[in-house]
């Protein structure tokens, strides 16, 4: 039986950006147990020198030809903005406050 | 009219019995008489439709080139960007979200004249498989209100087979198109990956996501698959090749001699009884229409829900990080000189529902270094392996069959606390997603159990999406020659409607 301790837990929420509460880290990880017991079922077979699959197609880049094609105005990109000044994208600090 | 086939209305409005505007007038006036109990949209926009479908009779009648859906209405699945018209994915942190631009998929459609009707409810970024993961609240199956349509494109299945609309967009990440007509007693299809554009659509995981076409026959479907399909350059995973004549196939279904392969792993210990003795049923029926039925082994198959619940958390953990409460969608705990990490974490507790943290933290756990190799890079092998089964089964038979879902509509509320439980509803639809493949769902039937619909499925080879249509047509044909018109005719009235 695989478990995922709350402390465990705790630690994806945060490389995950998701803040939670105490009692939400203790659901998800009663429930985890029994999903990573499913999911670890990918580790029964024997997978030594079988390639894996990223993507259902050989996908290769494609650049296309760099010449200026028609785009949002400002208006329409800002248009969701949560906060927006001077045309911009207003964001909450992004540096400590020294 | 509302209760006539797409392909009807579409002659009618060509031999100008009823205009556009009527047409769509009428869909709006049932949406209003049952959504209330259905609960199919999150939003209907009454005056875009009208004036779409307004636009549609004047060029009809200055005699323009119309397409051949042109006029009838549609519901479109709130996961596909429409540009001026709210579209949230099903989640709280995109309400109040006006895209400024169209995706591919609306593009197409409003070029062909279709007249979209609204949006409909799904789970949450397409995560879930009964649409009980909305940031909105569930939608109920139109057959049984106190059940699920089944999801994540729940909303899309249940307008169709409430008479809501008769045609609807749905996206595929699982089984979200196939599941959702299973249970609602309508036809879906999963095209082949890469064959309709993934440009606008919100991704969940790209790898795996597809959208696709409903309707309420396998001749309606095929019309709309035609007009969404084809390559799109702002897709960088378009396949650039021609449309497979679904349209056609679906005009001349017929299984003479066709090989049909029976997946000996998709069957039996876990289907409900009622599923098996209708798909058992819809199998003798082809064999008497000169099919010759084989059955093929796919033994990774059985790895495959454990291979999926890994690939799409963690391809979900990764785009969904772009909802960072930065450029668009819902922002909170600004205040006080909070940081913008902090309010990025107050942002997506507040704005994402249990379903979508539990796989964002699932994923973020496979992707984790350590754990890397055993998870996400143990899945990968096994969509190798879930290839090779599907590529040795093709060289046995032309197409691939399998119940759609393991049993029929179950209660609201029935698996939510059981997150396992609803994921073994996927089992036989995800081998078709890791694969990259098409698949269709039709309905086979009531199972004598419980009187819902049974869904049957189709599985085919990339790019080769019109043998679904031309089994399809034929095993239709048959069972609607022997029900005496088509399953959802048999569906029970709803209160408010006028049947």
């Amino acid at each position: 039986m695989s478990t995922l301790s709350r402390d465990e837990v705790a630690k994806l929420a945060g490389l995950a950006r998701i803040e939670m509460t105490e009692a939400e880290m203790v659901d998800l990880s009663s429930q985890f147990g029994t999903i990573l017991d499913a999911v670890a079922r990918v580790q029964e077979l024997d997978l030594i020198g079988v390639k894996a699959t990223s993507h259902p197609q050989p996908l290769e880049n494609i650049a296309r030809p760099d010449v200026v094609q028609p785009s949002l105005t400002p208006d329409e990109a800002l248009s969701g903005a949560p906060a927006q000044e001077e045309q911009r994208f207003r964001v909450p600090q992004i540096l400590g406050e020294e | 009219m509302i209760y006539k086939n797409a392909t009807e209305m579409a002659a009618a409005l060509a031999a100008k019995e009823i205009s556009s505007v009527e047409l769509t007038q009428s869909h709006l006036n049932r949406i209003g008489a049952v959504d209330g109990d259905v609960k199919a949209f999150l939003h209907v926009d009454t005056e875009g439709a009208l004036a779409q479908a307004a636009a549609v009779d004047a060029d009809r009648a200055a005699g323009k080139a119309l397409s051949p859906l042109a006029g009838v209405p549609l519901a479109l699945k709130d996961v596909l960007a429409q540009k001026g018209v709210p579209t949230t994915a099903g989640s709280k942190i995109l309400q109040g979200w006006k895209p400024p631009y169209d995706s591919t998929v609306v593009s197409k459609l409003k070029n062909a004249g279709v007249v979209i009707l609204g949006k409909t409810n799904m789970d949450e970024f397409a995560m879930g498989s009964s649409t009980e993961n909305s940031g909105y609240g569930p939608t109920f199956n139109p057959w049984d209100l106190t059940r699920t349509p089944g999801g994540s494109s729940g909303g899309s299945a249940a307008a169709v087979s409430a008479f809501e609309a008769p045609l609807a967009i749905g996206s595929d990440t699982g089984g979200s198109i196939r599941q959702p007509a299973a249970l609602t007693g309508i036809v879906g299809v999963r095209p082949t990956y890469g064959a309709v554009s993934r440009y606008g659509l919100i991704a969940y995981s790209s790898s795996l996501d597809q959208a696709g076409p409903f309707g309420r026959t396998v001749l309606d479907t095929a019309m709309l698959h035609e007009i969404i399909a084809g390559y799109d350059p702002h897709d960088a995973t378009s396949i650039n090749a021609s449309v497979p004549s679904v349209v056609a196939a679906a005009k001349n279904g017929d299984v003479k001699g066709m090989k049909i392969g029976v997946i000996k792993q998709l069957q039996g210990e876990g289907y409900q009884k009622g599923v098996q003795t209708r798909f058992t049923e819809s199998l003798d029926l082809l064999a008497s229409l000169g099919a010759e039925i084989v059955e093929v082994d796919c033994p990774s198959f059985e790895f495959a829900l454990a291979a999926y619940y890994l690939i799409a958390p963690s391809e979900c953990s990764s785009n969904l990080a772009r909802f960072d409460a930065m450029r668009y969608g819902l922002r909170t705990g600004d205040e006080g000189g909070a940081s913008a990490e902090a309010v990025m974490a107050s942002t997506r507790d507040a704005g994402f529902g249990r379903e979508v943290k539990r796989r964002i933290i699932l994923g973020t756990y496979a992707l984790s270094s350590g754990y890397y190799d055993a998870y996400y890079g143990s899945a990968q092998k096994i969509r190798t392996l879930i290839i090779q089964d599907y590529a040795k089964a093709f060289t046995q038979a032309d197409v691939l069959v399998s119940p759609t879902a393991p049993t029929t509509a179950y209660k609201i509320g029935e698996k939510v606390d059981d997150p396992m439980a609803m994921y073994l509803g996927d089992v036989a639809t995800i081998p078709v997603n890791l694969a990259g493949i098409c698949g269709m769902s039709l309905p086979a039937g009531l199972a004598e159990e419980d009187n819902l619909p049974v869904g049957f499925q189709i599985m085919a080879p990339a790019m080769q999406d019109q043998r679904l249509y031309q089994a399809g047509a034929a095993l239709e044909a048959a069972l609607s020659s022997k029900w005496g018109g088509t399953l959802i005719t048999k569906a029970p009235a709803l209160a408010g409607g006028a049947r």
